[in-house]
């Protein structure tokens, strides 16, 4: 048995038989991260001695019976999650001294549940990006092919988990950042529906399209780390106040009559033949395990793409109007007033895709844009809301591509942030839907690069896409395939 | 040419609710620097705004007061700007849909009531503040103090309805009294819980067409409102009239010299970039909520004013003057409920009342006369037990006391005089010495007659029952 490839529920059942101890997995967690850390670049921050304290306590727990299903896991956090005492950078310079005084809602019902703390993990600035290239902390490198990009903007969490570097990890979402890199790597990721997990103390980029996820070795751990994170939060006016279900048992194995859409706008030309080749197997296996495939439209999705980089672009804007150098983060040396200290702590501090951002989202929100850009983008989310709506009424779970192609080069659409924007064409429409949707390994391409399937759900229906992606699992050996790392 | 000045106010009432608008951090003042904040009100990464159910309670309340409607769905909206006292970098305001909406208030203009519209009242969060120099410890620089970061205030704009400064002072004053009554806003004007920007402008008279609009800020006091605007106005007719434009700016008061001063023009004017707050969900208000909360309403000063003259035969201004606050107005109809004449209480409340708390600079609520006090010293006088002018020097007591004014006549051996024996007695003594006098009057000099009663009065040591003193002295004097 080798510690690093277990999943949760595996090693769960090792530590609860005594078979090893959590500080024995944290060990040899820190061991693997110190070894390929050089080839891969995952972490911003380690953090042993939490991780040793960490087992230790869990460990007591283990041995006084109070033992829980993640009680002495190893997980690492995208550094976009506020950590109490721990320096938190969202992979920007203007956040290198930044140690939070709070710990966002997630990591403390994480904590609760007596989890392992590895460190902090790479990711692109400020969840700026679909490539990782974009942080002030270096770029990752896919585990699977290191002159590739391990996919963004949760990167770090994506490479961890496929370089073995951590049992799982936590991630964010705003236009396909769990799914996208999860794809890329090889991993399951799960984007929940908007409002089912607290935004407080994650670090905002786009409020009203920002979500909390996991991205694991298998779906029976997806399934746990929701169960974990899902809840309302009276400090998250957005969370929702609906019941948590109970996630694992929903994993039933069976989907004999689930109804399957395939919209017909996410097969187009272009796509990668691997990956249309990925896609096709992937509906045969959902055939032979009694699912109905129904041909579905989401006929605003050409416009999802602009629509995105128009809100998120105008809320980022806003929301990062806080990184000032007044309170916290780097404030630039030897400006002359006051107009001078923001400007050069800004210039010094934020990259050149969040300047981008910040100056896209201002424009469309200034006086005399703001109806042309700003209000047109929300009315077409919601007809790409609609879309979805009316799609649902015939259909269970929606069937489509993670991401047009496999990993793409590192430097390769570094200059086009277009063509970079366009990477996320298949995930971004779910977070303007708000509804919920992972990907799943669902191939490799002749490079040998994975490939990945998007189960899209109805808003709050986890439970299905978990339980269609968890069939095509058992099926299939997929998620079995590692990097050669 | 004659000029017609055009204003509109914009008033920021600071509520007082105990906790923050979007957090749980005290509004208490006077503590250290930074010490009332937590990771929301500092504007932490990650954090996130929660809305105090008690702001909107209270907007409902102003709103209600003032003859607005409730907007059933209402939306907070990101008012973005930098500057080191708000720490977002945005200020949590709202702005297409605001909570209140379309109301009024009638306003009294040399007697004449006249309609002023309210185009809205919206909730924000208030900015921290800089403090410069030498101050709390700081050697050099400025430092940001966000103890007031997050403090709820409404924002209530009127309509440009306003055509002077005494307008915009009666409009003031009767919104302030209707923010205190409601006990949502403490009053304070000086600390700034209560505070005025003013738009002003003038166009000829009879145009139709409005001047351009300068906005002072920084107005404090209701006098300063009425300095402030009287300024602008002079300054903008006579610009015009040498033959300049009126530029729209905003503009500073400074209260020491009592004039205008250019902050920022239209071309440095910001852009604030205003759009919905995807942290907040849109406020849904129920006609439920708006129902149960109008129910809970306090009489307002208007209502109240009516019914002091109807149910108490009180003249306009004696209402007016007894329901300036609603503590006034709660002191008086205490008394009135003990069962005393109205109108005594009155006089009572508005003469050497108000004289003593204003000369001692006590409020209503801590008047070392309590309603069951005044009541007792009241019926004293409508008993016959003491005069009215021996009453002055009870409550004199009793204000310093607090005693019964009961125990203080009997201490101080202050009982009336109405036994016509002893009276005639005084009577007599005082006609024997001014015997000079008693010719004059007899011959025809009436006004003496107050002289008489005076040195009886006087005799008596102001015990001597008036009219007991008028009736005998009458029929003495007439040779009777």
């Amino acid at each position: 048995m080798d510690i690093l490839d277990q999943s949760i529920h595996e090693l769960h059942q090792r530590l609860k038989s005594k078979e090893i101890s959590s500080v024995e997995t944290a060990r040899a967690m820190l061991a693997r991260i110190e070894s390929v850390e050089p080839q891969i670049g995952s972490f911003i921050t380690v953090t042993p001695e939490q991780a040793l304290a960490d087992a230790e306590a869990a460990d007591r727990r283990i041995a006084a019976g109070q033992m829980d299903v993640l009680t002495g896991i190893p997980l690492a956090l995208k550094d976009i999650f506020l950590t109490e005492g721990i320096r938190t950078t969202c992979g920007s310079r203007i956040l290198d001294n930044f140690v939070p005084p709070y710990s966002a809602t997630s990591w403390e019902k994480l904590k609760e549940r007596g989890v392992v703390l590895l460190g902090k993990l790479n990711q692109d600035e400020f969840a700026m990006g679909s490539s990782n290239e974009s942080s002030a902390y270096g770029t990752v490198r896919n585990p699977w092919d290191t002159d590739r990009i391990p996919g963004g903007s949760s990167g770090g969490s994506a490479a961890a988990v496929a370089a073995r570097q951590a049992t799982a990890t936590l991630g964010t979402d705003t236009g396909g950042s769990i799914r996208q890199p999860a794809s890329h790597c090889g991993c399951v990721g799960l984007k929940p529906t908007y409002g089912r997990v607290s935004r407080y103390g994650v670090i905002a980029y786009a409020s009203s399209l920002d979500q909390v996820g996991p991205l694991t070795r298998d779906v029976t751990d997806s399934a746990i780390m929701l169960g974990a994170l899902a809840g309302h939060d009276p400090k998250d006016s957005t969370s929702v106040n609906t019941p948590v279900p109970d996630y694992s048992a929903a994993l039933t194995g069976t989907i004999k009559g689930l109804r399957i859409g395939l919209p017909r706008e996410y097969f187009i030309e272009g796509l990668d033949p691997d990956v249309h080749k990925a896609m096709d197997a992937a509906i045969e296996s959902y055939r032979r395990l009694g699912a109905e495939f129904v041909d579905i439209s989401l006929p605003h999705t050409d416009y999802a793409v602009a629509t995105y980089y128009l809100i998120a672009t105008a809320e980022a804007s806003s929301n990062l109007a806080r990184y000032d150098g007044v309170r916290f983060g780097h404030r630039a040396e030897g400006a002359a007033g006051l107009l001078d200290m923001y400007t050069k702590s800004r210039s010094e501090g934020f990259g050149a895709e969040v300047k981008r951002r910040i100056m896209l989202g201002t424009y469309a929100l200034s006086s005399g844009y703001y109806d042309a850009y700003y209000v047109k983008a929300q009315k077409v989310r919601t007809l790409i809301m609609q879309d979805f709506i009316c799609a649902f009424e015939a259909v269970d779970v929606i069937l489509t591509p993670v991401a047009p192609t496999p990993a793409f080069k590192i430097g390769e659409k570094v200059a086009d942030p277009l063509q970079m924007y366009l990477s996320d064409i298949f995930t971004i429409p779910v977070n303007l839907a708000g509804t919920c949707a992972m990907s799943i390994p669902a191939g490799i391409s002749a490079s040998g690069l994975p490939i990945g399937l998007q189960l899209i759900g109805k808003p709050f229906g986890e439970e299905t896409i978990l339980r269609a992606a968890h069939a095509f699992e058992q099926a299939t050996e997929w998620h079995t395939r590692k990097a050669v790392i | 040419m004659r000029f017609q000045p055009v204003i509109g106010l914009e008033v920021h009432v600071q509520l007082k609710t105990s906790t923050k608008i979007f957090c749980g951090c005290s509004t208490s003042f006077g503590s250290q620097p930074n010490s009332q904040t937590c990771p929301v009100c500092l504007g932490l990464p990650g954090a996130l705004p929660v809305l105090n159910k008690k702001v909107v309670e209270f907007a409902i309340k102003a709103g209600l007061s003032t003859n607005c409607s409730i907007t059933p769905r209402s939306v907070f909206a990101r008012k973005n700007y930098f500057y080191p006292d708000l720490p977002k970098g945005y200020q949590i305001s709202q702005f297409e849909d605001p909570i209140c909406q379309h109301g009024w208030l009638d306003i009294d203009v040399n007697g004449e009531t006249k309609r002023i519209g309210i185009t809205r009242i919206h909730m924000e969060e208030d900015a921290g503040k800089l403090v410069h120099g030498d101050v709390s410890g700081l050697e050099e620089g400025s430092g940001v103090d966000l103890n007031r970061a997050c403090t709820p205030l409404l924002e209530v704009v009127s309509e440009p309805d306003l055509r002077s400064s005494d307008e915009a002072v009666s409009y003031l004053k009767q919104l302030h009294q209707i923010v205190t009554w409601l006990g949502i806003c403490d009053g304070n004007m000086e600390e700034g819980s209560f505070r005025c920007d003013a738009n002003v402008s003038v166009m000829p008279v009879g145009s139709a067409t409005l001047g351009t609009r300068a906005e002072i800020k920084n107005v404090n006091s209701f006098k300063f409102v009425k300095q402030a605007i009287e300024y602008e106005i002079q300054r903008q007719i006579e610009l015009i009239e040498d033959g300049g434009t009126v530029v729209q700016e905003t503009r500073l008061f400074d209260p020491n010299s009592g004039k205008t001063r250019s902050m920022r023009g239209k071309e440095e004017a910001h852009d604030y970039r205003y759009f919905p707050d995807p942290d907040l969900v849109p406020l849904v208000i129920d006609e439920a909520w708006v129902e149960r909360t109008r129910h809970g309403l306090p009489e307002l000063p208007e209502q109240r004013r009516q019914r002091f003259m109807t149910d108490f035969a009180l003249s306009d201004y004696d209402a007016g003057v007894l329901t300036a606050s609603r503590e006034l107005a709660d002191y008086f109809e205490s008394c009135v409920s003990l069962d005393v004449n109205a109108k005594s209480v009155s006089n009572w409340v508005m003469g050497e009342i108000t004289r003593s708390l204003n000369d001692s600079g006590t409020s209503i609520a801590q008047c070392p006369v309590t309603p069951p006090l005044l009541v007792g010293l009241l019926k004293l006088i409508d008993g016959g037990t003491i005069s009215g002018k021996i009453a002055k020097t009870v409550f004199d007591e009793m204000w310093r006391s607090g005693k019964d004014p009961a125990v203080i006549v009997e201490e101080q051996g202050l009982v009336q005089v109405s036994d016509s024996g002893a009276i005639e007695a005084i009577i007599d003594e005082i006609l024997t010495r001014e015997a000079g006098q008693v010719e004059e009057y007899r011959s025809g000099k009436d006004k003496l007659f107050g002289f008489f009663v005076g040195q009886v009065m006087k005799a008596s040591k102001g015990k001597a029952n008036p009219a007991v003193v008028n009736e005998l002295l009458l029929g003495k004097l007439k040779g009777r």
